[in-house]
């Protein structure tokens, strides 16, 4: 949490059900504990794999990426991420073959990918780590601790008896290792390396290696070592003004010439460095090219192997979109090629040639690559790609190419294009998309999964009752034609099937339209919106996983924070739903609203209201307007309120309901929590403030209650027959603080349960000898949290649940400002067994469902807990009372049952989020779990007990129901014959 | 300034007696034990939702009592009493507030400030709950008022109900958080098996002493289901459904 934050804060003064009649209630908790009996299971059975759950693995957004053999069969991609995993994709599908997920930041950061034959070798965790994989199974072969040491630079060091050593380059030293086993043949210190920056390593193939160091605006020093025993074999210094950093300005070029672009004098600077000769200095202007104004200049340059030396022939990039094709011989520079509107540019190998490819574009969304041969300059034919991207995608970022030699011994060649929004699209002669992967997905930053629209006939009728009646002969008009339209429906559909049968089936299913894109009779399948923090949207199929709409903001700038806010959902035909993005910039606090239709991902034509002053808090008010919008209210950092839609009809509302809605903020700098009221006229005032110390202790999480919960039972029914009433305070905020001291002893960390109204401490506790990181759950009566015990070392896990006591205040309502007891609170601790990541609790519909934890583990399992397991009423000494109302016995470790596990082996790495939604089924909630991956399931917390079983045996019951009623026909038959005999008698 | 408000704090953090603090001067505790420290209460009522606020009156902490904390105030003038009565038809708070910092009195220091409406003030005729509330280090996080009962209803109030307060007074410092009970869990686990061991009748499970009318049965159900493989597959189906 960074800055001032907060959460919605409304107070409507109703909110509860009303209890008529405590027998009613006790029939109700009856049923609960009878589901509570059998709940303690969720696994599923072997044939139900993959039919409610899906899961999409993704790697990140690449910052290496290797193919790895140049021939046209090869089918495999290495690539390493910002998300420090190293992977290998499968170039016929795009899906991983093998996946490698580092520690998180920069512990696990990736430096530097070298491939050579079927080795991929990595250097991560700021030069800590050298490691060698086997690209074909993504297996360790093996791992190297390097000298502690910011890591420069790295190259494979070829040598007359082939490629075996790796050169590291560190601050102050460079090394060099065997490729075969990863043990260090030598290290040296750098000379003068407190002022020399060391960032380029060479080796022609010959027996020395080159490392290039430089002082910025004053001299190049150049070392040659012998790579046998690290001794120096030549040290230069050159004097060159000029310098400002290596990397990209300057390349090594041919057999050992350091080329380097000098912006200032727009000149290029030629060096050998072998020989003891003066650098060159050739004008921009002699070649015919220019460098753009406050462009720095790039240099291009490429080794086919660290066997032979470098190209001869080199790119200098001019502006964003100018490349030039250079050649250097005998100390000469030439132009081969003028590349005047080129978007990007990029060498390959195959064999013994070796290619330029240059991509180029022709509008926003059409692009084409060609091939030129390196030597010559001149296009090769037949290599023209065009293709389109999609219009909802970003620009081109980066260009592999992968070049293989065909048959008749001319280039082929595919590309792998990624674009702004981390997309990778991989594309094939003559510009056929074979796959594409949205690796933006790897970082989802907030979700909301919103109903599906009912379908075009279902709606037609909604569409007939929710019109106004205008006399009997127009409502019966009406109803004429919507009967017309629903036979034409279903004659289309009569139609359509009838073609359906005739086509052969192919992937027909996977097409967007409205009919696809229906409410299932249980609205298990939903539309789930996903935010990334890439600043793309992605609305997901909940029930196949499939992408069905993508939209790209690109002025979204790293770092930012999102919110999401659904203010109409789709029960509102004919009204479109409708979804609010608020985007704040991290740098100037600035927020941007997007609206949009969230089942299509179209951008609404209602304007927001720009809003000149960050934004610290949002309010999703359930204050409609006629067309059913409910209204947001944006807090400015001068606390004034904007509305939006802002028509006259919400700020009348607005007007009337001022005196109940109460918002507050939250400032973690100063540890401040100040609550305000609205007035009247819009302004706001504060009415209440709680100041934690920030020098012994630092607001962490604030936490309330989800605004669509529904807390069914209002009390639980104990031993003896009474009942004990929950604390249902739906303005309760849970903070948690951990201490700034971080001492194993003297750590603590505190929670503080806050009345969001009135800012009254309901309760404060103290957890000694506990550090973060913490996670809070916080629902119905009760809160969760987990925490790290610093003496026994291991995951506990607290609850804390509020009770009235066994008489409510005032059974029909619930008011922050009218509840003056306090609540009486029962609280228990478990010891966890496993590492946790993350936790979160279930919802459904009605709330009647008993809650689990869903917690997900460092190893990647997610557990569905029953919150019965964390119930601080948990006898130590089990009773006859205790018995009664199914309380487990207290044992101090939560028990982790294998069958709990949701995911069963579908591990999900790096947890992010857990997001809960109800579906029109009570006993099912939707999960879905994102970090790296995305899984989606149900759970059923308290089994399925309102639907029958897949496996139900339907011919069974019918028989025996057909059996009885024809016993039933033949017995009475019998008895009439009986009857009738008797009677002659 | 500063110094007053490190005596207080370290007042407090004595008269809590956790023994959190491992920096506390003995002396400064016993000279402020006997005298205590005295912290204003402060309270604004205002027709326009202004905020003016005035000594309502001085809150005393005793260290070592069982009521650390005591408040003493003086009575409503009659302008005030108007005032409340006329505020109570509208929808105008009473907010109260103390300093962050305590032992001083007349300082632009930080507060900590709560409200109540001003109606079900004046409708529980003056009977109101402070609580104050400390973080584990003793300093003051936040002050809460309610009034017992706290609805609004309207009813009329005689004058002479809104001449004193009424007030009752909290402190409220954190709890300590329960820990896993190990020992007194494993305590259990011994003492049973220890019973266990005494009685070793009852050691044995359901099976080990029913075996031999249990064999029978099951024997003769397997010999039953053999003949009817049909009724078998069906009662393992309904089995199976347990999940």
């Amino acid at each position: 949490m960074s800055g001032r934050a907060g959460i919605l804060e409304v107070l409507m003064p109703v909110r509860s059900g009303i209890l008529e009649d405590r027998a009613v209630m006790v029939v109700l908790c009856g049923v609960w504990f009878l589901f509570a009996l059998f709940e303690f299971s969720a696994a599923i059975y072997e044939d139900q794999v993959g039919k409610f759950d899906w899961r999409r693995q993704y790697v990140g957004k690449p910052r290496f990426a290797y193919f790895d053999t140049p021939t046209q069969s090869s089918k495999k991609l290495v690539v390493v991420t910002e998300n420090n995993v190293i992977a290998s994709l499968n170039l016929r599908t795009g899906e991983i073959f093998w996946r490698q997920v580092d520690k998180e930041g920069p512990e696990g950061n990736v430096d530097l990918l070298l491939f050579y034959g079927q080795d991929a070798v990595t250097v991560s965790g700021g030069g800590r780590m050298l490691r060698s994989w086997d690209s074909n199974i993504g297996g360790l072969n093996w791992e190297f601790l390097l000298e502690v040491g910011s890591f420069q630079t790295g190259s494979l060091i070829g040598s007359a008896e082939g490629v075996r050593f790796i050169a590291i380059v560190k601050k102050t030293s460079i090394s060099l290792h065997y490729l075969s086993n990863g043990h260090q043949k030598w290290i040296e210190a750098l000379p003068e390396s407190d002022t020399v920056h060391y960032e380029l390593l060479y080796s022609g193939g010959g027996g020395t290696v080159y490392v290039v160091g430089m002082v910025a605006g004053s001299r190049l020093v150049i070392i040659q070592y012998d790579i046998n025993d690290g001794k120096i074999i030549q040290q230069r210094t050159v004097s060159t003004p000029w310098i400002q950093h290596l990397r990209n300005l300057c390349g090594i070029v041919g057999a050992g010439d350091l080329i380097c672009i000098d912006s200032e004098s727009h000149s290029l600077w030629i060096l050998p460095l072998e020989s003891e000769q003066e650098s060159v200095q050739v004008a921009l202007q002699s070649l015919e090219l220019e460098l753009a104004e406050e462009f720095e200049g790039r240099i291009l340059t490429i080794q086919s192997s660290p066997l032979v030396a470098s190209s001869t022939q080199f790119f200098l990039q001019l502006s964003d979109t100018h490349y030039a094709l250079l050649h250097l011989r005998d100390g000469v520079v030439s132009l081969l090629r003028d590349f005047a509107q080129a978007v990007l540019a990029s060498f390959a190998t195959t064999g013994d040639k070796m290619v330029a490819a240059v991509m180029t574009s022709r509008n926003k969304t059409a692009f084409s690559i060609n091939l030129y041969s390196a030597e010559y300059g001149r296009r090769l034919l037949d290599t023209a790609m065009n293709f389109n991207l999609d219009p909802n995608c970003g620009q081109p970022e980066q260009l592999y190419i992968q070049a293989f030699l065909k048959k008749d011994d001319s280039v082929g060649y595919r590309a792998l294009v990624q674009t702004f929004d981390h997309a990778l699209i991989f594309i094939q002669q003559p510009g056929r998309i074979i796959w594409t992967r949205e690796e933006a997905l790897a970082e989802v930053v907030t979700m909301e999964m919103v109903d599906l629209p009912l379908t075009g006939t279902q709606a037609e009728l909604e569409g007939e009752f929710g019109k106004k009646a205008d006399g009997p002969m127009g409502m019966f008009m009406k109803r004429l034609s919507s009967q017309l339209i629903l036979l034409q429906a279903w004659s289309y559909q009569l139609i359509k099937m009838f073609y359906d049968a005739r086509k052969p089936r192919n992937h027909s299913k996977n097409e967007i339209t409205i009919e696809n894109l229906a409410r299932d009779e249980f609205n298990l399948q939903k539309m789930m919106v996903m935010v990334t923090a890439s600043g793309k949207l992605f609305g997901i199929d909940s029930s196949s996983g499939t992408i069905l709409w993508k939209q790209y903001f690109e002025n979204v700038k790293p770092g930012s924070s999102f919110k999401l806010a659904v203010q109409r959902t789709t029960a509102h035909f004919p009204h479109p739903p409708q979804c609010t993005l608020i985007i704040k910039d991290k740098e100037t606090g600035l927020s941007s609203l997007h609206v949009f239709n969230p089942i299509f991902g179209k951008r609404s034509q209602i304007n927001p209201p720009a809003l000149t002053r960050p934004i610290l808090q949002s309010l999703l008010l359930p204050i409609v307007d006629q067309d059913y919008a409910k209204v947001l209210l944006l807090i400015d950092d001068e606390h004034k309120v904007t509305v939006f839609p802002s028509s006259r009809n919400i700020l009348q509302q607005l007007q009337n309901s001022a005196p109940v809605i109460f918002f507050y903020l939250v400032d973690p700098v100063w540890g401040k929590l100040n609550g305000y009221s609205l007035h009247k006229d819009l302004g706001t005032q504060e009415i209440w403030e709680v100041v934690i110390p920030t020098d012994t202790q630092k607001i962490v999480i604030v936490k309330g209650k989800r605004s669509n919960e529904h807390v069914h039972s209002q009390g639980r029914v104990m031993g003896d027959r009474s009942v004990l009433y929950k604390y249902l305070n739906p303005n309760l905020l849970a903070v948690v603080t951990e201490s700034t001291d971080t001492h194993h002893e003297r750590t603590f960390i505190c929670v503080y349960l806050i009345d969001g109204v009135t800012g009254r401490i309901i309760h404060e506790s103290v957890q000694r000898k506990a550090r973060g990181p913490v996670n809070v759950v916080h629902s119905e009566n009760w809160v969760v949290y987990k925490y790290w015990n610093t003496k026994s070392r291991r995951n506990e896990m607290t609850v804390l649940e509020l009770y009235e006591g066994t008489e409510q205040y005032n059974s029909t309502a619930f008011s922050s400002l009218d509840r003056p007891l306090s609540p009486i609170i029962f609280q228990q601790s478990y010891i966890f067994p496993s590492a946790i990541s993350l936790v979160e609790s279930t919802i459904t519909e009605k709330g009647i469902t008993s809650r689990h934890l869903l917690i997900a583990l460092h190893s990647g399992g997610v557990l569905s807990l029953p919150k019965a397991f964390l119930d601080p009423r948990r006898p130590e000494v089990p009773s006859e009372q205790s018995r009664e109302e199914n309380l487990i016995p207290y044992a101090p470790e939560l028990p982790i049952r294998s069958e709990w596990y949701i995911n069963y082996n579908q591990s999900v790495s790096r947890v992010r989020g857990i997001y809960t939604a109800p579906s029109g089924l009570e006993s099912t909630c939707l999960v879905v779990v994102y970090g790296l991956d995305i899984f989606q399931t149900r759970v059923y917390p308290s089994k399925q007990f309102d639907v029958l079983k897949d496996d139900y045996d339907y011919v069974l019951i019918s028989s025996v129901l057909l059996g009885l009623v024809f016993t039933t026909m033949i017995t009475k038959r019998l008895a009439q014959v009986k009857l009738l005999n008797r009677a002659w008698r | 300034m500063e110094r007053p408000g490190v005596r207080g704090g370290l007042l407090l953090l004595a008269l809590l007696g956790t023994g959190l603090c491992n920096t506390r001067r003995p002396g400064d505790v016993l000279d402020s034990e006997i005298a205590g420290v005295s912290v204003p209460l402060e309270h604004s009522f205002e027709f326009d939702d202004s905020v003016h606020y005035k000594k309502r009156g001085t809150l005393l902490w005793r260290p070592g009592r069982e009521n650390a904390l005591t408040l003493t105030q003086m009575q409503l003038t009659e302008d005030e009493r108007v005032k409340l009565r006329d505020m109570a038809g509208t929808d105008g708070l009473y907010r109260i507030r103390i300093p962050r910092k305590l032992g001083s009195e007349s300082s632009t220091l930080d507060y900590v400030s709560s409200f109540v409406r001003v109606c079900s003030l004046v409708e529980s005729h003056l009977s109101d709950v402070i609580t104050v509330n400390t973080d584990v280090s003793g300093n003051i996080i936040g002050v809460s008022i309610v009034t017992v009962p706290g609805s609004c209803n309207g009813a009329e109030v005689e004058d002479v109900d809104l001449e004193v307060f009424n007030t009752t007074v909290h402190l409220m410092q954190p709890v300590l958080a329960s820990a896993p009970e190990t020992a007194a869990f494993i305590e259990r686990l011994e003492h049973e098996q220890a019973q266990k061991a005494k009685n070793p009748q009852e050691q044995k499970s359901f099976i080990a002493k029913y075996w031999m009318y249990i064999v029978p049965i099951v024997i003769f159900l397997m010999m039953s289901g053999a003949q009817d493989p049909n009724g078998g597959s069906s009662g393992g189906g309904s089995g199976g459904g347990g999940r």
